[in-house]
């Protein structure tokens, strides 16, 4: 029987990418580059006190006291067992993600709630990403970028973005049509019904998807650092391959407390958004 | 010249209304069109004109096309065909700038549920029609609260919506829609979400602003009393055509359908026929001082078998029969006290008859009606509740 040569064509297609595209990747590659070493300096130029009690205030007036503590003392702790570097560079790779996989995914969720064919073409390109194996785009990615942070960085960029624009969408869906009436019949622009109405009554369920993107890129460093991204995943993969069990299981825990610290504050970030307009 | 005129318009909901509409034109039924071609009407061939200052109603049952109407006054839904000339200015088709103009400036809209907007504070709800146009805010803020005050909301301004209770939240929706000064409103089903008082309470006040402000309002309802309490004229749908325009008068007097008919019938006659409509004088009354003989005597000279019986304040006390007032005179005492029978009815004037129906089939003797005070202000007998429910009928013959 004939076999479709699905796996070819992908070839083709990712040489003919590489070949006519070359500038393009390079001027991701620059972009992204530039954007992780900028947080990069700035979160190892810093003293690592400094920076702790700054993401410690933030978590206070975000998420309350205890969290607070929980998040210096997280902190403290990974400064304790040496991880410091390792985690702002993890950190570092996660922001620079997430921004981009928001600047791309809010306008795209946008625009998917305001139009119906582009929802219907976007969903299953989203599910795509979601679940094809990240190992799969892995490769590509290097071919495209080579070895280093940004075959990482887009990695995760495609495999975290997919929340945030379904949420987005859904927040907009979910605003009362009788409201976005009401805002159309005294004369709103498109533009008027997004900003005033639309994106305001959207927001906590955007943030509930900027949450999630923010978990999907930190699941994603292990991943990252087997393609040469440093910083934490770094640390759990060499826990891995060199057997170091106890090295491995440090990093780990320096990612949870990464995690938990994140999580907790973009939550309360969204549901104290919620409590105000609800 | 007419403020608000509608001409020949039509709404056709589907896929290709386009396509469909000579059809509809032809003359083919709702059902029919929807049978043929899945699409549905939602307005047929209707046409109308709304004076300066005039309160038009939309009464219709579910379905008719009265939502579909209102929405192409201001073109929430895009009309197939015809015309809605504002001021002299027809809206459908013309471009998308004017149509802002329209909206920010000519027309404003008070909706069912409110449609508030939950992250704003009242008065910024109120003032959202004005920040739409880029009003500064401190005249913004002037008038939100001038229009709050109209509706007798002042002192909420920084609440927000989910604070107030329903009525309330359709003051901020009123006054929202009066902050722009716009001279047309559009009032979907406005009160229909409200308890049946704050609903009235709400009426009361749209005719009390009305008086005022002149607006010319186009009010969708429902409620056939609704619509004969506030409409200057009534307009009434089936099917997305407007079978009848009149004012109330007109239309109860003449309907012009069996439709129209049937609608006013669904009024429920009951509902609006109070106590105080059906009650009358009692033929006599006696006081508690009175003794036994002048009780009989009463009862002889209107010819009654009971007679009711008050203290020296009308407080109604209860009831005698004929037959204990005369075993009494046999035995010799004059003291009524001891046969006033205490287990009668009574009920306040505003109750609906419906609600009298139960007891007057159960009760022997006439209902009393009483003010707050328990004063006794009439009776009602038990036929005046049977041929009040039907007075509809009987007057027709
Ligand atoms: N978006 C839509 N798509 C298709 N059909 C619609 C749409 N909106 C309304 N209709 C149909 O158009 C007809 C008129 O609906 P409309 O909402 O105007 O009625 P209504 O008189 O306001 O009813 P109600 O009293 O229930 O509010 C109905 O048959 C309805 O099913
Ligand atoms: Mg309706």
């Amino acid at each position: 029987m004939y076999r479709i040569p699905i796996g070819d064509y992908f070839d083709a297609l990712i040489e003919w990418l590489t070949d006519n595209l070359e500038p393009f990747f390079n001027g991701i590659k620059t972009v992204i580059v530039t954007i992780i070493d900028g947080f990069e300096m700035l979160l190892i130029a810093v003293p690592a006190y400094v920076i702790i009690a700054i993401i410690a205030l933030i978590a206070w007036k975000v998420a309350g006291r205890k969290i607070a503590i929980f998040t210096a003392i997280g902190l403290l702790l990974i400064h304790n067992i040496q991880l410091w570097e390792e985690t702002m560079e993890t950190l570092s790779l996660v922001f620079t993600a997430t921004v981009i996989a928001l600047v791309i995914g809010i306008p795209l969720g946008i625009w998917m709630a305001r139009n119906n064919t582009v929802e219907r073409t976007v969903k299953p390109v989203l599910d795509f990403m979601q679940t094809m194996p990240a190992f799969v785009y892995l490769i590509p990615a290097v071919i495209f970028f080579g070895l280093g942070k940004v075959p990482g960085a887009v990695a995760t960029i495609i495999f975290a973005m997919p929340p945030v624009v379904r949420l987005t969408n859904l927040g907009i869906r979910q605003v009362p049509e009788d409201v976005v009436e009401a805002a159309k019949s005294f004369g709103s622009t498109d533009k008027q019904l997004l900003m005033k109405v639309q994106l305001p009554l959207a927001t906590p369920t955007i943030l509930a998807g900027v949450n999630q993107t923010i978990m999907l890129a930190l699941s994603m460093v292990v991943i990252s650092a087997m393609i040469g991204a440093r910083g934490l995943g770094e640390e759990v993969l060499k826990g891995v391959t060199q057997m170091e069990i106890g090295k491995g299981f440090e990093g780990g825990i320096a990612v949870v407390i990464l995690a938990m610290v994140l999580d907790r504050v973009t939550q309360a970030l969204g549901s104290s958004k919620k409590a105000r307009t609800g | 010249m007419a403020k608000v005129e509608v001409k020949k318009l039509y709404k056709i909901y589907g896929h290709h209304p386009k396509k469909v509409f000579t059809l509809v034109e032809k003359g083919m039924s709702k059902e029919e069109l929807l049978k043929k071609t899945g699409h549905g009407i939602g307005v047929n061939n209707t046409s109308f004109q709304v004076e300066e200052g005039e309160i038009f109603v939309v009464m219709g049952l579910s379905g008719s096309g009265k939502s579909t109407l209102i929405r192409c006054l201001n073109r929430l839904i895009e009309p197939t065909a015809g015309e809605v000339i504002i001021d002299g200015q027809n809206i459908v088709g013309c471009n998308n700038e004017t149509l802002l103009e329209i909206r920010r400036k000519k027309v404003a809209m008070v909706f069912q549920h409110f449609a508030l907007f939950p992250h704003r504070t009242v008065w910024e709800n109120v003032a959202y029609g004005l920040e739409v146009q880029d009003v500064e805010l401190e005249q913004r803020r002037k008038k939100a609260y001038s229009a709050l005050e109209a509706v007798g909301l002042e002192g909420y301004e920084e609440s927000m919506p989910s604070q107030l209770s329903g009525g309330m939240q359709q003051r901020v929706g009123l006054a929202r829609a009066l902050a722009t000064e716009a001279d047309i409103l559009l009032m979907d089903e406005a009160f229909s979400a409200l308890d049946p008082l704050i609903r009235k309470e709400m009426q009361d006040e749209l005719l009390a602003l009305q008086s005022r402000m002149k607006k010319t309002i186009v009010f969708i309802t429902h409620d056939l009393d609704e619509a004969l309490k506030i409409g200057d004229r009534i307009a009434i749908m089936k099917d997305g055509i407007v079978v009848q325009i009149g004012t109330p008068e007109e239309i109860l007097n003449n309907p012009a359908d069996d439709y129209v008919k049937e609608f006013l019938q669904d009024v429920n006659r009951v509902k609006v026929v109070t106590a105080s409509t059906i009650m009358k004088k009692p033929d006599a009354i006696v006081s508690s001082k009175d003794g036994a003989r002048v009780a009989v005597r009463k009862m002889k000279e209107s010819g009654i078998s009971s007679i009711f019986v008050v203290d020296k304040e009308r407080h109604i006390q209860g009831i005698i029969t004929i037959d204990d007032a005369l075993s009494l005179l046999k035995e010799g005492i004059n003291n009524i006290e001891g046969i006033i029978n205490k287990d009668i009815h009574t009920t306040s004037p505003d109750t609906p008859i419906v609600d009298l129906l139960p007891t007057a089939i159960n009760t022997k003797y006439p209902i009393v009606v009483t003010d707050e005070d328990n004063k006794m202000i009439g009776i009602i007998v038990r036929v005046s509740v049977l041929t009040g429910i039907m007075g509809e009928e009987n007057s027709d013959v």
